[in-house]
């Protein structure tokens, strides 16, 4: 399988995510557009071409690896987390819990709802 | 001889390929340490090797700017990897159009919560604006925050671990959260641990069933996009 025509169709998404977020000045980051764009251009195709899932899934089962470089820069900023360490500790523990928390309620609720109505409707 | 290993030192490290090596053998390292270990959540092996590399940094007294010089062709494709979470989200799409506004309302409200208690809580113990800034989106899956936090002018390796210990925070608080609040939907359970916990969620809720583990991947797809674009429109408050 060639993986080139995956790669290339991939770069050139992040290439026009950048530029389109240079153009405009949006504040969002390229790659994330960029997606948006390839989002969009498989869902008007309506299929994932063989060679660009071969890639992603490649660049997505060692995702991992590719945040090790920027967490070793941590160590540049030793004496930031030294004084923050409390606060940022506090921070995590209390935001991932009310998230979890406030996602699962409201997610539930909708559902609930959702499929209330479409029950109502059927009968 | 000790001349000579000097000399091949010397000449190695200025070149980008020690540290490009360094870097891949000391996470495979990573991983087999943690499959040794029990795969437990907390010690994942991004974090050992974060660890492991840091502490090999301060031995041989090499600077971060001098690994980066290796270690940016790996960074680097972190830009593509987020370009390529447009299939996991083209694969759901079904999903997504059938229960589009549920996922909409509850994908907003819940990264937004995320994002803003995070930084009013280390806003109230007086944490750094950088802190704050790196803290905002520390939910979401690490290229997408790394690339949030560089536009909010935050610190985005300060972001890499804060990612990497929030996922194992939730893969801890998640279960009994679930418990006391007597959530019986995978659907549910598999949305709120993928948009809290993003990857670490992901993989977790693939373990209560397939459609858990679904419905985490959209959660992480829809915090990473709704996080991306609200918060460094609200970035100009902090």
């Amino acid at each position: 399988m060639n993986a080139l025509s995956g790669i290339s169709l991939i770069l050139l998404c992040q290439l026009a995510g950048e530029t389109f977020v240079q153009l405009i000045d949006l504040p969002v980051p390229g790659p994330v557009v960029g997606m948006l764009i390839l989002l969009s251009g498989l869902l008007w195709r309506g299929s994932v071409p063989d060679s660009l899932r071969l890639v992603s899934d490649t660049l997505l089962r060692y995702l991992a690896l590719l945040f090790v470089p920027a967490g070793v820069g941590l160590m540049v900023h030793f004496e930031l987390i030294g004084r923050d360490w409390l606060a940022i500790s506090m921070a995590l523990l209390i935001s991932t819990e009310l998230a979890i928390a406030v996602t699962l309620l409201l997610f539930n609720l909708l559902l609930e709802r959702d499929k209330r109505r479409s029950d109502s409707h059927d009968g | 001889m000790t001349d000579e290993i000097v000399d091949i030192w010397v000449y190695l490290s200025a070149t980008p390929l020690l540290w490009l090596a360094a870097t891949f053998i000391v996470f495979q390292g990573a991983i087999l340490v943690h499959r040794r270990l029990g795969s437990n959540p907390v010690l994942h092996p991004v974090l050992l090797a974060m660890g492991a590399l840091m502490l090999i940094l301060l031995v041989t007294g090499t600077s971060y700017d001098t690994y980066f010089e290796g270690a940016q062709f790996i960074h680097f494709m972190l830009g593509p990897a987020t370009v390529a979470l447009a299939i996991p989200l083209f694969d759901h799409r079904q999903a997504i159009r059938r229960l589009l506004l549920p996922l909409i309302v509850s994908g907003v409200v819940g990264a937004s919560t995320a994002a803003l208690s995070a930084i009013a809580v280390g806003w109230a113990m007086g944490a750094d604006r950088l802190t704050l800034l790196s803290l905002a989106p520390k939910s979401v899956t690490s290229p997408i925050a790394m690339g949030v936090t560089e536009k909010l002018g935050g610190l985005p390796s300060l972001t890499a671990a804060l990612v990497l210990i929030t996922g194992s925070l939730g893969c801890i608080l998640a279960p009994p959260i679930i418990r006391l609040l007597r959530i019986r939907d995978d659907k549910v359970k598999g949305f709120a641990m993928g948009l809290a916990a993003h990857g670490f969620g992901t993989a977790q809720a693939f373990g209560i069933s397939a459609t858990a583990g679904a419905f985490a991947g959209l959660g992480l797809s829809m915090a990473g996009v709704i996080t991306a674009v609200i918060l460094p429109l609200l970035a100009g408050g902090i």
